[in-house]
């Protein structure tokens, strides 16, 4: 399934609050005490972010033990370097998501770094490592407002969006697979993140 | 820098710029507050992308994970309040004195060496380079180590990229030829990026040498047969006076046996 095509069933998520009511983990909080040392702090944000950061690895590296390497390097890292998060400049969200994607899309291409990376585009869904309840009930409503933004891109800006950040394909290797004129696919990705954005009024 | 460079913060917030990419980015970035910005914005629209994605990780993991942290503080926060991106993982900043406060942001400028020239040298590997002809520059640049690396650290290329006291010393010849040494003190390492550079002959290859202070040139390495890439020099980077690449016979020799056709110059750290 691709899951950045704007009308795809969404995959079941966390209800927003934990299901006993209580409020959602101030992350923010925990990154800062984190910062300090506090391992408890740290492991609720383990425990939140987690999920998230185990589905983005294996859907970019796909070798489930690879994710998990991915996904513990990057959660060390999060600890490491959590005094540097500065909630005036984004969500924790993002900022961890962004640790564990750099290091997922590193460990693609270097695994394949010794034999050209496959730019054949081949127009196919490719086989998407689903959780076994992916099928399940209702998206989270963050996830019908994000595939309702996706709406406003052009089908070639969420193929590029798809290719490189899924892909882990460089801007230039998108170009490539989508037939496009070199250095036009930069432009294509920077303009689908901008609609996005703007469509889902974060990181203003 | 041309006008073209802000337009790569997409492909940046992506992870989807090839390394020579990344790092001529990120220089940019160090001192751009508006792609700071534009860049963090779509980072934030980028983690949206898999707002879908929930895999349940295997419980062992949360185990491991907390007994990594255990055994490791966290790093004090950088002395530069902006440019503080993710994955900026800095192992000098726990070990070296701050460095002075400036606007550069999480990556500090790097500190150029003079350049010391050595015109005859420099004429004659061109003339090589010219000889062999150059190459198109379209190869993707290739990440190589001398050896496996622990799970939990970055590799000694990313540490030296991303080190505060690194410094580099660029040579450049004719046909848009460039190779760039960088080396860290507070890593101890060097590497080199070659940029257009011709393949070496057949049966041949480059060889990497450190000038050591005490021992003369002791080898570093040969090159892989590539146009662009970045090679971790082996070996101690501190009691060098100068890197050179000479051309060898395949398989690399104990001693060069030619001229250097590109030799950089360094100030010795260690006597």
């Amino acid at each position: 399934m691709d899951v950045i095509r704007p009308d795809a069933a969404g995959a079941p998520s966390l209800p927003e609050g934990a299901p006993d009511g209580a409020p959602a983990p101030d992350l923010s909080s925990l990154l800062r005490h984190s910062a300090r040392g506090d391992q408890q702090a740290f492991a609720q944000l383990y425990d939140a972010m987690a999920s998230r950061a185990f589905g983005l690895a294996v859907r970019v590296v796909r070798d489930p033990a690879q994710a998990e390497e991915v996904v513990q390097e990057a959660f060390l890292e999060t600890w490491r370097t959590a005094a540097r998060f500065d909630p005036d400049k984004g969500s924790p969200t993002a900022w961890i998501l962004t640790i564990v994607h750099r290091r997922a899309v590193d460990r693609v291409r270097s695994a394949e770094a010794s034999t050209r990376r496959d730019t054949t585009y081949h127009q196919q869904n490719h086989a998407v490592a689903h959780d076994a309840t992916a099928e399940a009930a209702q998206a989270s409503l963050e996830a019908r407002r994000v595939r309702q933004a996706l709406t406003a891109l052009t089908p070639v800006q969420r193929e590029a969006l798809e290719l490189a950040y899924f892909g882990g394909y460089t801007h230039t290797e998108v170009a490539t697979m989508l037939d496009l004129p070199v250095g036009t696919a930069k432009t294509r990705i920077r303009d689908g993140l901008i609609r996005l954005r703007d469509a889902m009024g974060v990181g203003q | 820098m041309n006008a073209s460079v802000h337009a790569l913060s997409g492909a940046y917030a992506l992870d989807a710029l090839d390394d020579l990419e990344r790092r001529d980015f990120e220089r940019h970035l160090a001192v751009c507050d508006d792609c700071q910005a534009e860049v963090a914005g779509l980072r934030e629209a980028a983690s949206l992308l898999g707002v879908e994605l929930e895999t349940s990780p295997p419980a062992a993991m949360r185990a491991r994970v907390l007994a990594d942290i255990a055994a490791v503080r966290p790093l004090p926060p950088l002395t530069h309040p902006h440019g503080q991106e993710p994955g900026d993982l800095d192992e000098a900043s726990g070990a070296l004195p701050t460095t002075p406060a400036d606007d550069e942001g999480a990556l500090a400028p790097v500190v150029p060496l003079r350049r010391r020239f050595r015109p005859a040298a420099l004429v004659a590997a061109a003339a090589v380079l010219a000889v062999l002809g150059v190459g198109s520059a379209v190869v993707v640049p290739q990440l190589l180590e001398d050896g496996p690396q622990s799970q939990l650290a970055l590799s000694a290329t990313d540490r030296i990229l991303q080190a505060e006291d690194r410094e580099e010393v660029v040579v450049e010849l004719d046909g848009g030829i460039r190779a760039t040494l960088v080396r860290s003190v507070s890593v101890g390492r060097a590497l080199v990026i070659t940029e257009n550079m011709p393949l070496p002959p057949d049966g041949k290859v480059y060889e990497l040498w450190f000038d050591d202070v005490e021992r003369g040139l002791v080898p570093a390495g040969v090159m892989p047969a590539a146009t662009d890439q970045v090679v971790l020099l082996q070996g101690d980077a501190l009691r060098a006076d100068g890197v050179g690449i000479t051309i060898e016979p395949e398989g690399g020799s104990t001693m060069p046996t030619s001229e250097p056709v590109v030799a950089f110059d360094l100030d010795p750290v260690k006597a």
